[in-house]
């Protein structure tokens, strides 16, 4: 497909939780497609589209902060008044990346929802005009909504040269989240949720997302 | 409650705030001292130290009206005393006014349900909840975002330490005094910025009232929250930037960069907001810039 977008994103803090360390959040080193596809939701998405990230370039160094947060323990609910936070507390401490900045590509398919009206291309405008001009449907975010993220869309493949890599050589990362699947009933309920990994290697500071279909081979 | 006036805009905002002699937002892993930026030596204050001051506020400023109940509430709210004894009862809530667990099974009853909560609670309304009720946990993502707020320069937090002119326990009465510690800020300016996405407002009924609301709060809250421990702690400037769109009309880090705010020039240490000097961009198109205090 010729749609393909390249995004830049950045801010002061990331969150990209590892979802073994999740009790006192641990942060992954890099992005998850799945947070990647989150910033791209949240500036367009329709339910006739679905975004595929294809590469994350990582161009900054990969470094960590501990944060200590006072945080409730219990979920909100029908059932329950209020929550008293001083007797509900729980000290979390959150080990999150620190000045974060991506080159996200990515590109969408039209997915069976899509309707006679869904042109690739009018998705796609609409992406473009948004980004360029900053809009955005709420303002994404780096794996937490305390950590936004900035973004400025790439319209050149020259721009990307500006950006200079620290990363060289070949790094592995391990397992890490590829995204998760979502079945859902008649009534829009989900019923079950798939995670998917996948073994991510950054090559000079690119990590190739391979497709979901590979990963559950 | 009914359908309010919602957001036709998008909003970023810089909130501008200081404390003097006091600590802002202690950090539990550095035994309360000041949170530091370890990298920078500037100081910060967690977003959800500050949205805890906006519910603390609403919950002072709009006491006991409908639609503006606080839901994660601190307990040394004296009036709480008085709601906890209701709370010892939860059957006798649950009959009266929700629907019971098993019928929030539905998708639709569950949304029913979290707009049952987003009506009731403005911080639910406001910043958004993880809701459990029923068999799939609905979310409520709110329209107000905040981040980290870090202070403009570096900070340099001093131990004190103080005494007591009594004891706790018995065995110690020889002692006559005791020493305890505290940790201060000499002075700080921090800065915060934040967002409000008028489409989430929208899911929320976050209107036009609450959104005022939460302005009075940011320039209030600190009025509210004096103890030992904060010192003198005050808002100094709220810059608001208003859209003229549901989605915005520039790109939120170019808004931000627009406001700058700097040691005066022959000023080696600040120790008051006179020190800095705030410098305003022009806006680009289609964004108001609201100047608040």
């Amino acid at each position: 497909m010729g749609y393909g977008i390249k995004l830049r994103v950045w801010g002061e803090y990331a969150c990209f939780t590892r979802p073994e360390m999740k009790v006192e959040r641990v942060s992954y080193d890099v992005m998850t497609p799945s947070a990647a596809r989150g910033i791209f939701e949240a500036i367009h998405w329709k339910p006739a589209i679905r975004w595929v990230i294809d590469r994350i370039h990582v161009l900054n160094p990969i470094r960590f902060e501990n944060i200590r947060r006072n945080e409730v323990e219990s979920k909100a609910s029908g059932r329950k008044k209020v929550i008293y936070a001083a007797e509900e507390r729980q000290q979390r401490a959150s080990l999150v990346l620190k000045n974060v900045q991506y080159i996200i590509e990515a590109h969408f398919e039209l997915t069976e929802q899509s309707g006679e009206e869904d042109t690739a291309e009018k998705h796609y405008n609409i992406f473009l005009r948004r980004a360029r001009q900053g809009q955005c449907f709420h303002r994404p975010y780096f794996g937490n909504r305390e950590f936004p993220v900035n973004f400025d869309l790439l319209e050149e493949d020259a721009e990307m040269m500006k950006y200079s890599n620290v990363h060289t050589g070949e790094i592995d990362l391990g397992y890490i989240l590829l995204d998760q699947t979502y079945h859902v009933n008649d009534d829009g309920e989900t019923v079950e949720v798939i995670p998917h990994f996948f073994r991510a290697r950054m090559i000079n500071g690119v990590i190739e997302v391979p497709k979901l279909q590979e990963v559950n081979r | 409650m009914g359908e309010k006036m919602g957001l036709s805009k998008r909003y970023e905002f810089v909130l501008l705030f200081d404390v003097e002699n006091g600590n802002p937002n202690g950090d539990p892993d550095a035994g309360n001292m000041p949170r530091l930026d370890a990298e920078t030596g500037c100081g910060l204050v967690t977003d959800v130290s500050i949205k805890r001051k906006v519910r603390n506020y609403v919950e002072l400023a709009k006491q006991g009206e409908p639609s503006y109940d606080i839901y994660v509430k601190e307990a040394a709210v004296l009036n709480n005393l008085n709601k906890e004894a209701f709370a010892n009862y939860p059957d006798i809530e649950l009959k009266e006014k929700k629907p019971d667990k098993m019928e929030a099974k539905h998708k639709k009853d569950q949304l029913m349900l979290s707009r049952w909560m987003c009506d009731k609670y403005y911080d639910i309304r406001a910043f958004g909840a993880v809701m459990t009720t029923g068999v799939n946990c609905g979310q409520v993502r709110g329209p107000v975002q905040f981040s980290f707020a870090k202070s403009i320069d570096p900070i340099s937090p001093q131990e004190i330490t103080i005494t007591r002119m009594a004891v706790t326990n018995e065995r110690d009465a020889e002692k006559e005094r005791t020493m305890g510690r505290k940790s201060i800020v000499p002075y700080g300016l921090y800065r915060m910025e934040g967002f409000v996405s008028a489409p989430l407002a929208n899911q929320t009924n976050f209107g036009e009232e609450d959104l005022e609301l939460l302005w009075s709060a940011l320039l209030n809250m600190f009025d509210h929250d004096r103890s030992a421990a904060r010192g003198k702690m005050a808002t100094q400037k709220l810059i608001i930037f208003e859209h003229s769109t549901v989605l915005g009309n520039a790109p939120a880090h170019k808004l931000f960069n627009l406001v700058k705010v700097t040691r005066k020039s022959g000023v080696d240490i600040a120790r008051s907001f006179d020190d800095y000097e705030m410098l305003i961009g022009e806006a680009p198109q289609g964004v108001t810039i609201i100047e608040r205090l």
